[in-house]
């Protein structure tokens, strides 16, 4: 019995019974569900797997899921560094209201969303009819489902840099501005660098974010195969077909790609804590 | 000679007037294209058809019982997550051990993992040919297609949010004042709810309310293992799905705008949150300068 004691007991109290409770819990969510979803795809032999995975229609669907994520990833990364910028820096009438709304994305349902942008952007939708004056539709293509996915994205990359702004010490761009660098100068070399890491983090979230959504595309996307079908909608019409393995498959591949990305979240996360906590 | 160098200052560490006019605008208008427009948009096309039509979309008993149905949903999974998320961010901060990143990336994995395949996990489980399916068909019991699949879905969406406000906020306040109480000779459970909870009730209250909008919002998962049986299995957002696909927007949109709403409600909560947990920390500060 002795042999696995601690030699030094920690003082505070809790530790099973916490650590007890969130290994239980996680292992009943997480664990068992995901374990269930692996285990269906590896009924499918080798073959069968890729048949499934590597069809037309699917590779298509990674194609769209992966392209509109990136872009509208990349879209909020320009405007999410323009939003955190101007609320930190600058002073205007209902800043506080506008810093408040930039979390609705991660408070409206995203059924909701799907169905306001969805209503905006068809074409006799309130924006939509301008741009089909000019032939352009944006509801059931892929730029409809770029629009929902930089909507859903929105707030990562405005609040991981935003802090980051906040604490940045006015003295460094001082010191550069009285070394005889000019503004664009100062930015590029002082501030921008200092940002990179949060920039890098906001993004990420943002794009495993978009790759998932399933909610507020499924309105806008029009859902034809090989052209408005994103990844999580194909999973579910294989389910509709109750072909569950080849759902699985799907999944699994889907899971793969997001906790590697997770990993990866983890790891700028850290390198961005490094690097702010070494300015100080 | 003073105030020119403090001018001279303040243009070398400022942008000039038109370059700040021309990003706050920008700025402005991409904040309102994609967030005031949509917003404006439920509310409007929701009173399209006058308040009669609104009234009478969000009292029919299909709505009623959808509300009904997202309460209940809401009202288990965001207790259990509370509890979880207490557990899970005492172990995390207050101990170190082996596996804690992992434990964390962990508790991360749903907020990244589409919510179909959570659905679709669920199902590989309780559903009729999963893993369990045979035992809860032999004993009379349904949890796919019914409310249970709908509380497990729910949970699993929004297990992190209570935990990932909690985690960093416990870390940071270390470990020092529980010892303290300790030593003083409270019991654990003492520490935990008169040293422990107070600190953390801000953070505790904004994850409580971001995880209860997550809750009653949540979609796809929910939406596999629903069954979206009108009145019986049919949460709100599904029953907006329904409407809008048999063109009744302005349904539709009317029992939207309640979920709008809820959502205006989280972010005014969260902003006094915010503003009362800074306001306890500027205080805490003043109180240690006096010392």
């Amino acid at each position: 019995m002795a042999l696995f004691q601690r030699k030094h007991k920690p003082v505070l109290p809790g530790f099973g019974l916490s650590m007890g409770f969130t290994s239980f819990y996680i292992s009943l969510l997480v664990f068992l569900p995901l374990a269930a979803l692996v285990l269906k795809t590896l009924e499918l032999d080798w073959d069968s797997f890729v048949k499934v995975v590597a069809s037309k229609r699917a590779i298509a669907s990674y194609q769209l899921t992966f392209g509109a994520s990136f872009v509208a990833a990349l879209i909020n990364l320009v405007f999410g560094l323009l939003v955190a910028w101007v609320l930190v820096r600058y002073h205007f009438p209902g800043k506080k209201i506008l810093d408040a709304l930039v979390d609705l994305p991660f408070a409206l349902p995203t059924a909701v969303a799907g169905i306001a942008l969805t209503a905006l952007y068809a074409p006799n939708g309130w924006i939509g009819q301008y741009f089909a004056l000019f032939d352009i539709k944006i509801a059931y293509t892929s730029l409809g489902i770029t629009l929902a996915l930089v909507f859903i994205g929105l707030p990562f990359v405005v609040r991981t840099v935003q802090p980051v702004l906040e604490d940045l010490e006015k003295e460094l761009e001082e010191a550069a501005a009285s070394l005889g660098a000019n503004r664009w100068q100062t930015f590029c070399r002082v501030i921008f660098p200092a940002l990179i890491p949060s920039l890098l983090t906001g993004f990420a979230l943002a794009f495993a974010r978009a790759i998932g959504e399933y909610g507020s595309v499924v309105f806008i996307s029009g859902n034809m195969p090989f052209r408005t079908e994103i990844t999580p909608l194909l999973i579910m019409s294989r389910l509709e077909q109750f072909d569950y393995a080849g759902a699985a498959a799907l999944g699994t591949v889907m899971l793969l790609i997001s906790f590697i990305l997770l990993l990866l979240i983890n790891a700028l996360q850290h390198w961005s804590h490094q690097r702010h906590g070494g300015v100080k | 000679m003073k105030t020119e160098a403090a001018v001279q200052l303040r243009r070398a560490t400022s942008e000039p007037l038109w370059l700040r006019l021309l990003l706050t605008t920008l700025a402005l208008a991409f904040l309102t294209l994609f967030l005031l427009l949509p917003l404006v948009m439920v509310f409007g096309e929701a009173f399209s058809r006058g308040w009669d039509v609104y009234i009478a979309a969000i009292t029919e008993p299909a709505a009623a019982h959808a509300i009904q149905l997202t309460l209940i949903a809401a009202g288990i999974a965001v207790p259990c997550n509370v509890v979880f998320g207490l557990a899970a961010s005492w172990a995390i901060a207050k101990f170190q051990f082996r596996g804690r990143q992992l434990l964390i990336t962990l508790i991360d994995l749903p907020i990244a993992v589409s919510p179909v395949i959570a659905g679709l996990s669920l199902m590989l489980l309780f559903g009729a040919r999963g893993w369990w399916g045979e035992w809860l068909n032999d004993h009379d019991m349904q949890v796919m297609f019914a409310v249970p699949g709908i509380v497990l879905a729910t949970i699993f969406i929004t297990f992190p949010y209570v935990a990932r406000e909690l985690i960093p906020l416990m870390q940071e306040q270390g470990r020092e004042q529980e010892e303290a109480a300790l030593t003083l000779g409270a019991s654990g459970w003492q520490t935990f709810f008169r040293v422990t909870l107070p600190s953390v009730k801000w953070a505790l209250l904004y994850g409580l309310i971001l995880c209860n909008a997550r809750a009653m919002g949540e979609f796809g998962a929910v939406s596999v293992v629903s069954g979206k049986i009108r009145e019986q299995t049919n949460t709100m957002p599904l029953h907006i799905e329904i409407l809008y696909n048999e063109y009744q927007f302005a349904a539709a949109f009317a029992v939207s705008s309640l979920l709008a709403l809820l959502a205006l409600l989280t972010l005014v909560l969260k902003s006094s949150l915010e503003w009362r947990a800074a306001r306890d920390l500027a205080d805490a500060a003043k109180v240690r300068s006096l010392e």
